[in-house]
C-alpha cells in the first residue's frame, strides 16, 4: 500500500539523502501535533476559517452588500441563516466575506512584524553591545504604548483603510516577536555549536541567519500564532471605531460597532460577528498551544 | 550474613507512549546492613533501581515486581501514608547535584533542622541544635555560620555535605547514594567520602551507592552489582571484581584509563 | 606551535588566567589538568580565539594574536568540546554540519571529503543524514571530532572531550584520538580535570590552579607518581581513589 511505504521511508533509521532527512524531520513533527488535541481542534477551526473565506462566493447565498429592505433586522431563519442586519443584508453572508477581511488583515500583519521581530531581536542579541541597546531601547519605545492606542494613532495620521489598519498593527506587534527572539538569541550564543562555528570561519550574518534564527523561530510562531487572536481583536477594535475597513466592506469590527443599538431586541446584529471573532480568536490560540508544545526544543 | 534489609525479586520497570520500552527487566537482589554498590553505564537502570526502592518512578513509568520489601515491610501493598513515613525517616536518598536537591529559598541549616521536625523528632530549639551537630558531624568548618546561608552561597562539596546531613538526620537504615560524588572535584570528592565512610559505620547503616565508576564503588563498598540495559550481569564481592567473569564486566575494568608505563 | 607568555585572561571581574607562560610544539601533546575554577577552560578559549579579554603575548600556528574582536577565523585551529549535546546545532543534518565548514572556505569535492571524514572517525555511511537525537553521546562526539578536522587543521584544541560520556565509550573515543594524531601529525592541548585520561594521551602536562600553573612535568613522570608541587601530589592522591577506613 502507498501509504505504508511512504511511512517506512519518512521513518527510516538511516535516511539517504538530505531532502529525506528534512522530510521525515517535517513528518515527525506533524504526527507529534497531530497527538495534540487542543491543537488540531485549533487547527480545524483556523482551516474552516480560511475554508469559509475562500469559498465565500460558493458558500455565500447571498452578496454581502445586498439590500431588500423589507428583510430588516430580521431574526435568523431558514433563508437567513444568522439573520439580517440594519440595512437588510445577510449576516452569514456577511461573516463569510468578512473572514476575508479579518484573515487577509492578520496575515498581512503576521508577514510584516515577524520577519521584522525576528530580524531585530537577533541582530539585537548577537551583536551586544551598541547596536542591542539601540535596538532594545526603540523596541522599549514601541512596547510602553499600548497597543490599541499606539495603531489608533498611526491609522489616525495615515488615514483609514484595511492597508493602512494592517500597516499600523504592524508596527505595533513586532516588538514582542524582537524581545523573545533576542531572548533565545542570547541563549544560544554561548553554546559551543556557536562557537564551532566561529571557529569554522562562519561570519556573524551567517551565524545568526543559519544557526540562529531557525532556532528562533519555533518560539516567534508561537508567540505569533498565540498574538493572532490579540490581533483580530485589535482589527475589530479599529473597524469598531470606523478605522479599518471602510462600509460597506463588512468587518466582523464594523458589523458590531453598527449592531450595537439593537443589541436588546435584535441581538444576533452584534452577537454573531462577535461570535465569529471569538471562535476565531479560539481557533489561534489553541493551535498556538499546540505549536508551542510540538515546537519547544527541550521537549526534543 | 545480617538480615535481609532489603528485598527486590522481579522488579520491572516500563515505559508506555509512542514507543514502549522496558527499562528494568526482572531486577532482583537482597542485601542486609552492608555496602551495596550498583555500577552501570547510562541506561543501565541503575538510577531507576534507586528510585524504584523508594517507590519513587518516573513519570509514565510502570513499575511491577515479585517481591519488593524493606525490614520486613511489604512495599508493593503499603499505602501512600506509609511509604512516606518510610522515605526520609528510614530511607535516605543522596543525589548528585545539591543544586538541585536543596530547596534554594530556605537556608541551608534550617532545612537540616526541617528534617528532624518533619519527622516529629524534635521541637524547634532542639531540631536546631541537632542541626548544628550535624554540620559539624559532617565536618563543616563554623557550622553557627554556615546554618544560617543559602544553597548558592555554598559550595558544591558544602552542598552535598548538608544533603547528607540532611539525609542522615533523621537517623535512617538504609542511604541510597546516586553518584554522590560524580559533580564534586576530585580532592573534595575524597572529603565526601570519608563523611560518608565514617557514618555509614559509625550508624551501622545500610547503603546503596550507585555510581558509574567501577573503582570507586569496588573501593568503597562490600558487594558489587553491575547493571547492564536492565538487567543485573554480575554479582559479587568487591574484593573479588578483578576476577570477574562476565564480559561487560571485563570491558568496564577494560576501559578505565591506564597510566602509561614510564 | 603555540608561544604564550604573561597570558593573562579575565572573566568580567575575575582572573581566570593569571600570567601564564607555556610553548607547545608541532605535533606535541599537552595537557592541562585542574579542578573547576582553575581556568583551564578559559585559557583554551583564548587559544581557540573564542574569548576575547586577554592580555600578553600569544603566537599561534605561526600567527600572532591580537586581543580584541577578531574578524573571521582561518579554521588553522580547532576543537572538541565537553557536551556531545551542545557542541552539534540541534537542527542541522551531519552531513550538514560537516559540509559548512567546507562551504565557508569553498573547498570542493564536499561530498566525497565528508564520506572520508566520517570513515576516520569511524561512522557508517548510514549516519550522514542523521540528526544529532538520533545519535548516541559517542556517535555525536565523533560527528565533532569529524568536523574538528575536516578543514585539515594543525592543532585540534580539546575541552574534557570524553568528561560527559559512558566509560566504554570514553575509552574508544580516546583511542580514536590518539590513532588521529598518529595518523595526522596533530598537535593537541588537551584540557581535563581526570589525571589517569591527560596522562594516557599526552606528552607533557601542566597543574593549573586558580589560574596559574602550578608544575609543569612529562606524562612518564605524572604516570609514575613523581610530583614536586604538593597540590600535583594531593590530586594524585586524590585521583588514586578512596581507600574505605575499615
Amino acid at each position: 500500500m502507498r501509504a505504508a511505504a511512504w511511512h517506512d521511508w519518512l521513518t527510516a533509521e538511516a535516511p539517504g539523502s538530505a531532502r529525506q532527512a528534512r522530510l521525515a524531520e517535517a513528518y515527525r513533527l506533524l504526527r507529534a501535533f497531530a497527538r495534540h488535541r487542543a491543537g488540531m481542534t485549533g487547527l480545524v477551526i483556523v482551516l474552516l476559517l480560511v475554508a469559509a473565506a475562500i469559498l465565500a462566493p460558493l458558500l455565500a447565498r447571498f452578496s454581502p452588500s445586498a439590500q431588500d429592505l423589507a428583510l430588516r433586522l430580521k431574526p435568523p431563519d431558514a433563508v437567513h441563516w444568522l439573520g439580517t442586519d440594519e440595512l437588510s443584508r445577510d449576516i452569514f453572508s456577511r461573516l463569510l466575506y468578512g473572514a476575508r477581511v479579518t484573515l487577509g488583515i492578520v496575515a498581512l500583519v503576521t508577514a510584516i512584524s515577524a520577519p521584522l521581530g525576528l530580524a531585530i531581536g537577533c541582530t539585537a542579541g548577537y551583536a551586544g553591545g551598541i547596536l542591542d541597546a539601540g535596538l532594545m531601547r526603540l523596541t522599549d519605545v514601541f512596547l510602553s504604548l499600548p497597543r490599541l492606542i499606539l495603531a489608533l494613532a498611526l491609522v489616525a495620521a495615515l488615514g483609514p483603510g484595511i492597508g493602512n489598519a494592517a500597516l499600523a498593527m504592524a508596527l505595533v506587534a513586532w516588538p514582542p516577536y524582537a524581545r523573545v527572539a533576542r531572548a533565545e538569541t542570547l541563549a544560544l550564543r554561548g553554546s559551543d555549536f556557536i562557537a564551532a562555528a566561529r571557529l569554522a570561519g562562519a561570519s556573524p550574518a551567517r551565524i545568526v541567519l543559519r544557526h540562529i534564527m531557525p532556532l528562533c523561530l519555533a518560539s516567534v510562531i508561537v508567540r505569533v500564532s498565540l498574538d493572532m487572536a490579540g490581533v483580530i481583536l485589535i482589527a475589530a477594535g479599529l473597524g469598531f471605531l470606523g478605522l479599518g475597513a471602510q462600509p460597506p466592506t463588512p468587518e466582523w469590527g464594523a458589523m458590531i460597532a453598527a449592531g450595537r443599538r439593537y443589541m436588546l431586541d435584535q441581538w444576533w446584529v452584534a452577537a454573531m460577528p462577535g461570535l465569529a471573532i471569538a471562535v476565531a480568536s479560539l481557533g489561534f490560540n489553541l493551535l498556538g498551544d499546540g505549536l508551542r508544545d510540538v515546537l519547544d526544543p527541550k521537549q526534543r | 550474613m545480617s538480615a535481609a534489609l532489603l528485598e527486590i525479586a522481579e522488579l520491572r520497570l516500563g515505559f508506555g507512549g509512542d514507543r514502549p520500552f522496558e527499562a528494568l527487566s526482572g531486577v532482583g537482589f537482597t542485601m542486609g546492613r552492608e555496602r551495596l554498590g550498583i555500577v552501570g553505564e547510562s541506561g543501565s537502570g541503575k538510577s531507576l533501581t534507586g528510585r524504584s526502592i523508594l517507590r519513587l518512578p518516573p513519570p509514565g513509568a510502570v513499575m511491577s515486581a515479585r517481591r519488593l520489601s524493606f525490614d520486613g515491610i511489604d512495599l508493593l501493598t503499603a499505602g501512600e501514608d506509609a511509604l512516606r513515613a518510610l522515605r526520609g525517616r528510614r530511607i535516605g536518598l543522596v543525589l548528585q547535584d545539591p543544586r538541585f536537591s536543596l530547596n534554594p529559598v530556605m537556608a541551608v541549616g534550617r532545612q537540616i533542622a526541617e528534617a528532624y521536625r518533619a519527622h516529629g523528632r524534635a521541637g524547634a530549639r532542639e531540631a536546631r541544635e541537632k542541626a548544628l551537630a550535624m554540620l559539624e558531624a559532617v565536618r563543616i568548618r563554623e557550622p553557627g555560620r554556615v546554618f544560617d546561608l543559602y544553597p548558592h552561597q555554598i559550595s558544591g562539596g558544602m552542598g552535598q555535605r548538608v544533603m547528607i546531613a540532611m539525609m542522615l538526620a533523621p537517623g535512617p537504615d538504609l542511604l541510597i547514594a546516586d553518584e554522590p560524588t560524580s559533580a564534586l572535584d576530585v580532592t573534595v570528592a575524597i572529603d565526601v567520602l570519608s563523611i560518608l565512610d565514617e557514618e555509614v559505620s559509625r550508624r551501622g547503616m545500610g547503603l546503596v551507592f550507585i555510581s558509574h565508576d567501577l573503582d570507586l564503588v569496588a573501593g568503597f563498598c562490600d558487594r558489587v552489582l553491575v547493571m547492564e540495559r536492565g538487567r543485573i550481569v554480575e554479582s559479587c564481592e568487591a574484593a573479588a571484581l578483578e576476577s570477574a567473569e562476565h564480559p561487560y564486566t571485563r570491558r568496564l575494568l577494560a576501559s578505565r584509563p591506564r597510566r602509561r608505563a614510564s | 606551535m603555540i608561544e604564550a607568555s604573561a597570558l593573562t585572561a579575565r572573566f568580567g571581574a575575575t582572573t581566570a588566567v593569571d600570567q601564564v607562560s607555556f610553548t607547545v610544539a608541532d605535533g606535541e601533546a599537552f595537557g592541562v589538568v585542574g579542578e573547576s575554577g582553575s581556568g583551564k577552560s578559559t585559557l583554551l578559549r583564548v587559544l581557540a580565539g573564542l574569548h576575547e579579554d586577554w592580555s600578553g603575548r600569544l603566537v599561534v600556528a605561526g600567527a600572532a594574536r591580537v586581543a580584541g574582536r577578531g574578524g573571521a577565523m582561518s579554521g588553522a585551529v580547532q576543537m572538541v568540546f565537553q557536551d556531545p549535546y551542545g557542541s552539534l546545532h540541534p537542527r542541522h543534518s551531519v552531513d550538514r554540519a560537516l559540509g559548512e565548514p567546507l562551504a565557508i572556505h569553498r573547498i570542493g569535492d564536499a561530498a566525497a571529503r565528508i564520506a572520508a571524514a566520517l570513515a576516520a572517525v569511524g561512522l557508517e555511511r548510514a549516519q550522514r543524514f542523521r540528526y544529532p537525537h538520533q545519535l548516541s553521546g559517542g556517535q555525536r562526539q565523533r560527528v565533532a571530532i569529524a568536523r574538528a578536522l575536516i578543514l585539515e587543521p594543525k592543532l585540534v584544541l580539546l575541552d574534557e572531550p570524553t568528561s560527559a560520556l559512558d566509560v566504554t565509550v570514553q575509552a574508544e573515543i580516546l583511542s580514536l584520538l590518539r590513532r588521529l594524531r598518529r595518523e595526522r601529525g596533530l598537535t593537541y592541548v588537551l584540557v581535563s580535570h581526570n589525571l589517569a585520561i591527560v596522562a594516557e594521551l599526552c606528552d607533557r602536562v601542566a597543574v593549573m590552579r586558580e589560574g596559574r600553573f602550578v608544575e609543569e612535568l612529562s606524562a612518564a613522570a605524572l604516570a609514575a607518581g613523581e610530583a614536586r608541587h604538593p597540590y600535583t601530589q594531593e590530586l594524585l592522591r586524590a585521583s588514586r581513589g578512596y581507600r574505605r577506613q575499615r
